[in-house]
């Protein structure tokens, strides 16, 4: 990230003049102002190496030279005066040679080639005017390998840009893919066939400007680019919010690709998002109301819940964290305040109303994800970040980059010059420290690491807290190992310029979270430039509670028992089995919304399909409390539809769904907290000029024919009355308003390097400001969070504090219904120490079996040498771990 | 009595290495002692006075390369010296005699340069093949420690240095200086984008200098014996001392001699080895190695120094010169150069990577009789597609050199390869 402030320098571009930010390399500059310069290797977030030497132009010496000789755009610092040319014949035949080269051993695969109509290497070959071949020798050709579900691997198009390796090491901190051999053989693999190892090797098939790395899931139903019907949409996979655009064609998601928020994810996702939607597709979608029995022929099953609907019946409404805000809003006014549930229990409830609590009235501000990078000096507290939030991860992969880096900037290399910044960097790594209860995948870039349960890692906080706030009496502790940690980490983070706190739910304990802000705060007191990140469980965990509701427990208990509508829940994940089959043998009528078969929607008396993120308008909020705006990306041809349809045609008792604008009119009236929404996204109404935002693409194709079996005469399109998007090709082809952006292109770029038109300069926010408003702001002298320290839990002999273990691909609830992301689940297992085992008398044990809640559960044994002696943990939200609340504690019983 | 031939004069003939003893006996060392008793930038300024240019073809002053390491109680250390000893530049054959005969002339030079720029850590970097030369650098770096002329407290003095030699794995690209350090880090040998310039980021992107064995060879006699005796043995302005020159091909006795810098051509090639073969006469000549552009018999008069040899449209180089003959065909010739590069070529950038095998596969159809005639415009256009500044370092610029001269020089024989389909050089 650039600290110098800037000055500007006087550029000229083909005689024309520009004043322009001093620092910046001329091909980030031309890109910026909108000039199209061909380049390969470049990227913004991995900068300038010079390798492909595509962006070569010609530079003169003064005005009067009218030669010049060649230079790489990229490589070259913008001077002031410094003249350059892109259209001089020299640079333009140079350009067109150098595409030449690179196409003597590409094959001719486009027609088959997945990265067809969206390749950077069409675009610049288009664009560099290259045309004819005149080599006519043989290709060099390579053997491919099996890298895993996500990605396919077809080596011979490579180009040879060296951006793979460069994303997948340098950037994302991946080991096991490399570039081997030399001259016209390179090869970018890994040393022996096998899945890739990086959470974040989905975005190599953006990164790569060829069909080498290409996206395996959308493989499986492949379409060309043009012919997606897309919408600008948000994962719901983590508390992160990515952007990302959905697309469509024949009814099937066909793919995910990144939606540039330069305040979120930038230019990346992780695999869990990219690769987790094809659930949507499943066989196991809900997609028409049914009613479990008694239905009268010829009535449909909605009609006959609308007619049981009659006022005055009580009834318990339980909305969801992964369900849209205006759906639980809906839900909320449907049953009325005092029988709205969150959703979620009591015990994961205290967490977040202890998160927002915290970030509403402390002093500390939360970062977005992108300024998470910015930070220097890093704590993780208690959080695997890896696989809770795992864009947050990469993002502080960037964080630990920024103090070695400053060295370099001392000696004056520019921020740009990649090779030359790594080349002073070398292994250094800046201050980063995590506590936690087993060994994370950060640690292998942190300064120090400390293992504990819960109550070690309170004492270490505790520790902290009161080095920062001067206390005399720094908490004693014979433990040496703690004292030595807390003592370096409390000297960096005084060092640190701007140190950053990061937890969250991750060890499922209030006084974690209370700590980390605790620390924070300590920190601020002392006029730090201190940051306060939290990962929740789910994509909209702070906007159900900002909404507010009893938790599920008091639904359990409640006296009453009539009629349940649950949105978008399955109750079996929330609490153990006993409990939510006898919660639903209470109920008068079980009423479920929801997109796919779960054990709920088994239980239920009426489903209703509920539209996915797919099929659904709608607001989520983040971690950092920045409210999202999610499009629906095509109009389902069967009854799914957004969840907040259903409940508004069951609050009105109509057959239409008022308008998506009106519904959060009424919201942001009845909840100010919300107000900031409405500046969130244009209203359906929005034209540019007379014109709606097109979802599909200008060259969309065979839409005269799609219906065509069924009937010759081609349907009336559906309309979008929610959004100013329509489900047409028909529209304002130009660029949308930020939030509304449906998918990159331009004239002459049809790769995702369109995404540089889009900003206001390359790497920079998108024109007009990024999309998301951020809803919490610290208080300017906020109240100190009291830290309370656990008391003791003495725990017996033989007993064993159990904490989840959460699964980048496994643990999310949605995606774990996908067959790529589920072929990577790992098996469920107990993680122990083998110290402990041996304890317990129990070595070589293959298995073994714990008590929870007067239930018991038998995994096998995972060694894990990193867990305290007292530590376990199984998995969260597998199958095997349904509806287990953590932590709890248990000996080994058999 | 001061040398004229100070790097080989002690080179004995049948070969075998001076050992520490007979390499003090030749007044070994006595530049080191001498060296050690005045300041770090008294040994740089007799250096640069001396005008030693790098002799590992760039011909960059030495002094001033020194001058550009940071000093200061505030520098980046540690700061280190390499020694390029990656010689694999074809027909270039003059550092391997100084390594195998020599190796404490070497260590000596290396010491006092390390001294004069305030490393504390150096490396010879030695071409895999050289095996012989690896085994006795060993041997005379025991006995250098052993005789406390490395290591700390150098012959009692503060300085400390500490050498280590560094086998390579074989690719020409090594000879790079920046592709050497970043082999040397342990890292792919793909060169460095320059600035930032080794002397500021260098070896672990610290400060760093990497000089050529010859160059590095000649500093103790400078030392011992004063720059203006080293200007003095010099025939050229540009430079001061005596040059390896050296000669292959069908000449009566390719070898090396030590000749003043400026030395003729015409006098390299009829006085030294003895002109060409019985039965052959020569066509051109590659002055300085592989990379550099063909010179014919109307050059034979230049001076083989960087001034005159630049000026006749090539480059001195190594001074190492390969001959053609007559019945050499210049295209098979070329063919073989240019198969060597293209497979030497590291593969980072796009014009070397795939510029240079697309020129050989042309000239092997050429000599296999599938040439076509637009051929030639087509080899022509990769010589100016590789030129210096297009490609990221100077491998493939330095390929098309050859190339391009033999086409200007040879260009019947080209365009009979194509019209004949036929090399007429094959028997």
């Amino acid at each position: 990230m650039r600290f110098k402030q800037y000055c500007m320098a006087t550029i000229y571009i083909d005689d024309k003049k520009h004043e322009v930010k001093d620092g910046q390399n001329l091909l980030e500059i031309c890109l910026s102002l909108g000039y199209d310069l061909t380049y390969f290797c470049w990227h913004p977030a991995l900068h300038s190496v010079g390798a492909c030497r595509q962006c070569a132009v010609v530079q003169y010496k003064d005005e009067n030279d009218t030669k010049g000789k060649i230079v790489m755009a990229c490589m070259q610092e913008a001077t002031d005066n410094i003249r350059i040319s892109l259209r001089n014949k020299k640079g333009i035949d140079f350009r067109a040679g150098n595409i030449e080269a690179l196409m003597i051993n590409h094959p001719h695969d486009c027609p088959v080639c997945d990265e067809g109509g969206e390749c950077h290497l069409q675009d610049m070959t288009v664009m560099s005017g290259h045309n004819y071949r005149r080599y006519r020798f043989n290709k060099r050709t390579h053997k491919n390998q099996y890298l895993g579900p996500f990605i396919n691997h077809e080596m011979n198009r490579c180009i040879q840009c060296y951006r793979c390796v460069r994303y997948y090491k340098d950037y994302a901190g991946g080991k096991d893919l490399d570039v081997f051999a030399s001259h016209d053989n390179v090869y970018f693999g890994r040393s022996e066939e096998g899945t890739l190892e990086s959470e974040f090797s989905g975005n190599l098939v953006e990164v790569c400007p060829t069909g080498v790395f290409t996206d395996k899931t959308l493989r499986q139903h492949y379409t060309r680019k043009w012919d997606l019907k897309n919408a600008p949409s948000i994962c719901h996979e983590c508390s992160v919010g990515c952007n990302f655009s959905a697309s469509e064609r024949y009814g099937t998601l066909r793919r995910v690709i990144n939606r540039y928020n330069g305040d979120v994810n930038g230019y990346f996702l992780c695999d869990r998002g990219r690769f987790g939607y094809e659930y949507v597709n499943s066989k196991k979608r809900i997609t028409h109301s049914r009613k479990r029995s008694g239905l009268q022929q010829g009535i449909d099953a909605f009609s006959d819940l609308k007619n049981y609907f009659t006022p005055g019946i009580r009834v318990m409404g339980i909305g969801s964290p992964r369900a849209s805000l205006e759906s639980n809003y809906l839900l909320k006014k449907l049953v009325g305040e005092n029988n709205f549930y969150h959703g979620i229990t009591a015990a994961e409830g205290k967490l977040i109303e202890s998160i927002l609590s915290n970030l509403q009235n402390g002093n500390v501000r939360t970062p977005s994800l992108a300024e998470i990078a910015t930070y220097d000096t890093v704590f993780v507290l208690g959080e695997d970040v890896t696989n809770t939030a795992p864009m947050m991860a990469l993002a502080l992969r960037q964080a630990n980059k920024n103090v070695p880096r400053q060295k370099a900037y001392d000696m004056k290399i520019p921020h740009w010059n990649d090779a030359a910044i790594r080349e002073v960097v070398q292994d250094a790594k800046g201050p980063f420290y995590t506590a936690t209860p087993y060994a994370t995948k950060l640690d292998e870039i942190a300064t120090q690491t400390f293992f504990g349960n819960t109550h070690d890692l309170l004492e270490v906080s505790q520790m902290l807290v009161s080095i920062f706030r001067g206390e005399k009496k720094i908490p004693n502790t014979e433990n040496k190992l703690m004292t030595d940690f807390a003592g370096r980490l409390a000297r960096a983070l005084l060092d640190g310029k701007k140190p950053l706190i990061v937890s969250g739910t991750g060890m499922m304990s209030e006084e974690i979270i209370n700590a980390s802000s605790a620390i924070a705060s300590a920190l601020k007191d002392l006029g730090k430039d201190v940051g306060l990140s939290y990962t929740v469980p789910e994509s909209n965990s702070l906007g159900v509670e900002l909404l507010g509701g009893k938790y599920l427990d008091d639904a359990f208990e409640d006296g009453e028992r009539s009629t349940v509508i649950i949105l978008e829940n399955d109750l079996y994940l929330r609490a153990h089995k006993n409990t939510i089959d006898s919660f639903f043998s209470k109920c008068e009528q079980v009423v479920v919304l929801d997109s796919i078969e779960n054990n709920t929607t088994q239980q239920a008396d009426y489903v209703l399909p509920a539209g996915t993120f797919a099929e659904s308008d709608g607001t989520i909020i983040n971690n950092e409390g920045r409210a999202q705006r999610y499009y629906q990306v095509y109009m389902p041809k069967n009854q799914i539809r957004s969840s907040w349809a259903w409940i508004d045609m069951l609050l009105h008792n109509s057959d239409a769904a008022r308008h998506f604008d009106d519904i959060i009119s009424e919201m942001i009236s009845a909840y100010p907290v919300f107000e900031k929404i409405k500046l969130l996204a244009p209203t359906a109404d929005y034209r540019i000029g007379t014109q709606k935002i097109p979802r599909e693409t200008h060259r969309f194709s065979g839409r005269t024919a799609m219906n065509a079996n069924i009937s010759v005469h081609e349907p009336k399109p559906p309309v979008d009355v929610d959004s100013p998007l329509t489900f047409t090709m028909e529209g304002f082809h130009g660029i949308p308003p930020a939030v509304d952006i449906p998918f990159f292109w331009a004239p002459g770029w049809n790769s995702i390097q369109s995404v540089n038109k889009y900003q206001q300069e390359v790497g920079g926010p998108l024109k007009g400001g990024n999309p998301g408003i951020r809803l919490i702001e610290p208080l300017s002298n906020g109240l100190k969070t009291q830290f309370f320290k656990k008391e003791k839990f003495a725990m017996a002999e033989g007993q064993f504090e159990v904490l989840p273990a959460y699964h980048i691909f496994g643990s999310g609830e949605l995606s774990a219904k996908s067959p790529a992301i589920s072929e990577r689940k790992p098996p469920a297992t107990i993680g122990i120490n083998e110290e402990a085992l041996a304890a317990a008398g129990l070595s070589g044990s293959d298995s073994i079996r714990i008590a929870f809640n007067g239930d018991s559960l038998k995994l096998p044994v995972k060694i894990n040498n990193s867990l305290p002696k007292n530590v376990l943990t199984i998995p969260k939200n597998f199958p095997e771990t349904f509806g287990i609340t953590f932590p709890f504690y248990s000996a080994i019983i058999g | 009595m001061k040398s004229e031939r100070p790097l080989t004069e002690h080179i004995k003939p049948d070969g075998s290495a001076l050992t520490l003893k007979e390499y003090e006996a030749t007044g070994g060392y006595s530049a080191l002692k001498k060296a050690l008793k005045s300041s770090p930038s008294e040994v740089m300024n007799t250096v640069k006075a001396s005008k030693l240019r790098g002799r590992g073809g760039a011909g960059f002053p030495t002094g001033s390369k020194w001058s550009f390491v940071p000093q200061g109680a505030d520098s980046d250390t540690p700061k280190y010296l390499v020694a390029n000893g990656d010689e694999m530049e074809p027909g270039t054959f003059k550092d391997r005699l100084l390594l195998e005969g020599n190796p404490h002339q070497l260590i000596e030079g290396m010491i006092i340069s390390a001294y004069a720029i305030g490393a504390g850590i150096s490396y010879i970097f030695l071409r895999w093949a050289y095996h012989e030369a690896a085994a006795r650098i060993t041997t005379a770096l025991v006995e250098a420690y052993e005789a406390g002329y490395l290591g700390k407290n150098i012959c009692g003095s503060d300085f400390s240095l500490e050498m280590y030699l560094h086998t390579s794995v074989g690719r020409y690209m090594c000879g790079e200086e920046t592709a050497l350090l970043n082999a040397l880090e342990g890292k792919r040998a793909n060169p460095r984008n320059k600035p930032p310039f080794p002397q500021v980021s260098g070896l672990f992107g610290k400060p760093t200098i990497v000089n050529n064995i010859e160059t590095l060879s000649n500093i103790s006699h400078i030392i011992k014996n004063g720059p203006e005796w080293y200007i003095g043995l010099s025939k050229s302005e540009g430079g001061g001392g005596t040059k390896l020159y050296g000669a292959s091909g069908k000449v009566k006795r390719p070898a090396i001699w030590e000749l003043p810098l400026g030395t003729t051509l015409r006098e390299i090639l009829e006085e030294h080895a003895g002109g060409m073969m019985d039965g052959y006469q020569m066509r051109g000549v590659l002055p300085g190695g592989a990379s550099t552009d063909f010179l014919t018999n109307d050059h034979l008069d230049i001076k083989m120094d960087f001034e005159d040899v630049s000026k006749a449209g090539s480059r001195m180089g190594t001074g190492t010169i390969i001959v053609m003959d007559d019945k050499t065909c210049p295209v098979g010739m070329c063919l073989n150069l240019e198969q060597f590069f293209a497979q030497e070529s590291c593969g980072w950038c796009t014009p070397c990577r795939e510029g240079l095998p697309w020129t050989a596969k042309i000239l092997m159809a050429l000599e296999e009789g599938n040439g076509q005639p637009k051929d030639i415009d087509h080899l022509e256009f990769q010589t100016g597609y590789m030129a210096p500044g297009n490609t990221f370092c100077a491998l493939a610029p330095g390929a098309m050199e050859p190339l391009q001269s033999a086409l200007k020089h040879f260009r019947e024989d080209f365009e009979e390869h194509i019209n004949n389909h036929r090399c007429k050089y094959r028997h």
